[in-house]
Parts: structure tokens; sequence; C-alpha cells
């Protein structure tokens, strides 16, 4: 246990001690943050101007959580960076001479990541929710509302999520170049396009993202599984993503 | 005391490292030679257990490296390749490793004076000059002050003073009873600092010698005389049962015999001397025919099978 302890702190000073954790992180809730409130000025001003039909599917939390889609390739790009900056500077070596134990060390390195992503994400959501939220005034809803409390820790959540799984994928492919290449345009095209696509739409629903942002939702569409089923096949996904992870560190050179 | 046993790394078809066996001993300082290619850094890795042994294994003071809870306080290194974030100052940069190992982090402010960075301590590495990140790299080394040290080529590319310094630490460490095992390519060098020797050439173990029986072994040494009177002199050996053949220039030159004997060999025979001077053949000659025929890039033409010299592991080609 003391052991244990001990590689944590130790993950802890180099999470905390590299400039990337605090760009990637705090722009991720700005970001988030900003583009909500951007959205929810943008249709505070035209709402009169909106279709009825419009008008009436209109969804204050799902507004004011406009920035998760690009605020998530922060949060991405922090748990890509977290681990790829061991293998791009060399400091993985220094790192398992230090702490031969790998899935030890491995544990470390994903619970403080995961802390840190955690409490980021947690203000990010409660943030872009309460801010979107006041931005639109007589069109905003409450956290009291039936869902809304559940979808806004949910962004918390899925903030979370998105981010292990990113370290996940990047232990695999131990490179910051070939994560991204992967992660980005993964979420930020192609699960969106395959979840626009009538003909592609039933098999992407079950892609990490997609069954993921369902515990966002308030009103949640018609799918075969819940917002929180929803949140369970994306945990599914980051635990796969982890085990792929933990096989490659633990019996490739480094 | 580090211990190989039958170490071997196989990338596909290439062995890098074949069926090594040898042990480090304590107190003394290791030289690990081999020319470039001959799996000297492979081998230095999988003693950090960073690589994973094809087959054989390594024993830190009895132990696996993976069975150490606080590595850094058995064993320290400085290996070839970078491994320092360049983000991180280098006061973080070793107080994460100290924080890993349960180092007191009073440590951290001594290493960086005894290497001399404690200036730059709260600099980022990526600033620094390769002299810099040597000694940041040793300070790593030094920090759980480890009763093993290695160092792998660590006078690279570095200016006559860099040079200097790490033999001097070197040394020093020796003279502190610390095992010291330090590869390089250079026999020059290893004949600066080291009291023991292992040689490896394509991943073979070719010698595993004191410096002195290496140098008794590989190197000829002998007399080198210089007479206006060669012929009587090489009569006057002759008959004392000493072997002379002619040496470039005019000189004679007196094998498995010490210059006081020629001397007195001459004199005893009224042979006028010019010059009476013991010689030996550099080390780096030794080195050379020692690994010619285990040289990974070398040219086709060269000759094959080393003239002399033990090869206890020669594998058919």
């Amino acid at each position: 246990m003391a052991h244990a302890t001990r590689v944590l702190r130790s993950e802890w000073t180099k999470a905390t001690t590299v400039r990337s954790t605090v760009w990637t992180l705090g722009l991720a809730l700005l970001i988030t943050v900003l583009v909500g409130m951007g959205l929810s000025l943008l249709f505070k001003s035209t709402y009169d101007d909106l279709a009825p039909t419009d008008q009436a599917t209109f969804d204050p939390v799902f507004t004011s959580f406009a920035g998760m889609s690009l605020g998530q390739l922060a949060m991405i790009a922090f748990g890509v960076l977290l681990v790829s900056n061991e293998y791009s500077s060399g400091m993985i070596r220094a790192s398992l001479a230090a702490v031969p134990q790998r899935g030890l060390f491995m544990g470390a390195k994903l619970l403080v990541g995961t802390v840190l992503v955690f409490v980021v994400g947690m203000a990010t959501s409660f943030l872009s929710f309460f801010l979107g939220q006041a931005v639109l005034g007589d069109l905003a809803t409450s956290i009291g509302e039936p869902n809304v409390l559940r979808a806004v820790v949910g962004g918390g959540l899925y903030m979370t999520l998105i981010a292990l799984f990113a370290m996940g994928i990047t232990w695999m492919l131990r490179s910051a170049i070939l994560s991204f290449s992967i992660l980005i345009p993964l979420f930020f095209m192609v699960t969106p396009i395959l979840g626009a696509i009538p003909a592609t739409q039933d098999a992407a629903q079950w892609l990490p993202d997609q069954a993921g942002t369902m515990i966002m939702t308030v009103v949640a569409p018609d799918r075969p599984y819940g917002p929180w089923g929803g949140l369970l096949i994306m945990v599914a996904w980051v635990v796969a993503a982890l085990i792929a992870g933990y096989a490659t560190l633990r019996t490739r050179d480094a | 005391m580090i211990e190989l046993d039958g170490l071997t790394k196989r990338y596909g078809s290439t062995t890098a490292v074949d069926r090594l066996t040898c042990t480090v001993q304590p107190g003394v300082v290791t030289g690990f030679l081999g020319p470039n290619g001959a799996g000297k850094s492979t081998t230095m890795r999988m003693m950090l257990g960073l690589d994973r042994p094809t087959a054989g294994d390594v024993r830190i003071d009895g132990k696996h490296y993976e069975d150490l809870r606080s590595p850094l306080h058995h064993i320290g290194a400085l290996l070839e390749a970078k491994s320092v974030h360049g983000g991180r100052t280098a006061r973080n940069h070793l107080r994460v490793l100290a924080q890993s190992n349960g180092i007191p982090e009073r440590r951290v402010p001594e290493v960086l004076d005894l290497v001399g960075l404690g200036s730059v301590a709260n600099k980022r590495p990526k600033g620094f000059s390769l002299g810099m990140g040597q000694r940041l790299g040793i300070a790593a080394a030094l920090l759980g002050d480890p009763k093993i040290l290695m160092f792998d080529e660590p006078v690279n590319g570095l200016d006559p003073e860099g040079i200097r310094w790490i033999r001097d630490l070197m040394r020093h460490l020796a003279t502190e009873g610390k095992t010291v095992f330090v590869s390089s390519h250079l026999m020059s060098e290893m004949a600066l600092t080291a009291d023991h020797l292992i040689v490896i050439g394509q991943g073979r173990l070719l010698a595993d010698t004191s410096m002195a029986q290496f140098i008794r072994e590989n190197s000829r040494s002998y007399v080198r005389v210089r007479t206006p009177e060669p012929e009587r002199l090489r009569d006057a050996l002759g008959e004392a049962g000493v072997t002379v053949a002619p040496g470039g220039d005019g000189t004679l030159e007196a094998d498995d015999v010490d210059a006081a004997r020629v001397g007195e060999l001459a004199a005893a025979h009224g042979v006028v001397l010019h010059e009476l001077s013991p010689q030996q053949a550099s080390l780096e000659e030794a080195f050379m025919r020692l690994t010619a025929g285990a040289v990974q890039y070398q040219s086709h033409n060269a000759p094959t099978g080393a003239a002399g010299g033990p090869e206890p592991s020669r594998k058919e080609q």
C-alpha cells in the first residue's frame, strides 16, 4: 500500500508539472462553456423567429451543452498527452526503471488522470449548464426538473470516460500522432456522420461517444438502451481500450 | 552485484544478445566493451527490465528487476537514449523519480549540486546542452544512493571537459565501494577507467577478465632495442634463449623478457645500446583483434576468425 501511495504521488507530480495538463484541461473547460453560452445566446435572440416545431423541441440543456463535442477534443488531447508524453520524451525508460511493476505504474497514472478529468469534467458540465441557462433567461430550465441533474452529472461522466478511452488507445499505440489521427477524426467526424446517416445509424449507436452522450440528454432519443445503458456501453469500450493498452505495456519493450 | 544467466534477445531472425552469462562484481569499475551494434545497450535495457529477454535472466542483488520495490536504491542508470521530459524542470524531474521510490526530497538539491546543475534546477531540460543532459541523467542515477551504477556510453558526444568530469566521477564512485558498470565502444576510454572488462561482439561474450589480465593476454609486451651492433646483440640474446625479431626503423624487438635483463646481457657482452625501452602494443589493437570476427558492420573482405583471443561461445555461422 505504501508502495502504491508513493507511485501515485509521483504520477500526480508528473501530471501537474507539465504545461500540457493545464492547457488541455483549461481549454476543455473554456471551449465547452463558451461555445455552450454562445449557442444559448444565439437561440435566445432568434427564438421568436424559429418554426413552431423547432420551438416545441427546443432543449435548453442540450443547447447549453453544445460545446461538449468540441470540448471533448481537448479532453481527448489531455488523455493522449498524459500517456504519449512518456513515450515521445523517452521518460518511459526512467519511469519504468523507477517503477518496474508496469500494472502499478499504469494504474497510478490512470487514477491520477481520472481524478483530474473527473473534477474538470464535472466543473465543465455544471458551469456549462448554469451559465448556459443564465444566458437563456426565460427559456431556461432548472436543475430540479426531471432528468436534468442526471444529464448534467452525465456530462461530467462522459468527459471523464472519453479521456480514459483516449488513454487506453494511447497506451496501445504509444504515440501522440497516431492516437490523435485516429481519435480526433473518429469522434469529430466519423461517428457523428455515421450516427446521422439512416443506413448506418443502427450500427453507429453502439459506438462509444454515440452511446455515451445519451446520458446528457433530457429527452432520450429512441434507442434500444436508456441513458445509463448507453453510459455502460461506453464504459465497456473504455475497459476494452484499457485492457488492450495494458496488454501492450505488459509485453512490449520500453 | 549483477548476474546475467544465458541472457538472450532476438528480434525476428536477428540475435542481438546471445546467451550472455557473466557477473558484474561489486566495488570495481567494470567496462562493458564492444563494437557499435554488439548488443551493449540491449543488454543494459534488459538489466533494467525495460526490454524482455527472449531467454535467460538477469538478477540485481539476487532479485529480478521487477521484484525490486525501490529499484533506485539498488541501481542507478544513465541510458544512452534520452529519458527526460523536456518540459518538466530538472528539479521536478528528479522529484518525480524520488517520490516513486520513497527517496526524501531533500536528496534532489543534493544531487543537483553534486552534478553541478544547482543553478538550473528550475529550468526545463529541453534547453540543456548535451553535457547538461548527461549530468541530469547522472543526477537521476545517483538519487537513491544506489550501490550499483550503470552508464551507457556516458562520454558520447561530450566535450573534453565533460569527458574528464564523468571519468573522475566514475573513479570516485568506485573508490566509495560502488559497483560501476560502464559501456563503451572505445578501448582507450576503458583503459583509463575500468578495473574489469566484459567484452562482447555480436551479442556473444568474448572476454570476461580483469583489465590487467586482458592487457597481459591481449597485448604483446616486448623490449625495443637500438644498437649500432645488431648482429652481436642478436647473438648475445640468442645465447641466453631470448628470441629477437627485427623491428622497424633498424630496431630489434625482444619478446618475453624484461628490459633489465636485455641491458645486463648487452653489458656482459660489451654491446653499446642507443635505446632500451619496454613496449606494449596498444589496447585498441588488442580489442580490434579480439572483436575482428564479431564486428557486425565491417566490410566483407575483412579477415574472419580472430587471431587468438578467447571465444567461449562461438556459434557456427
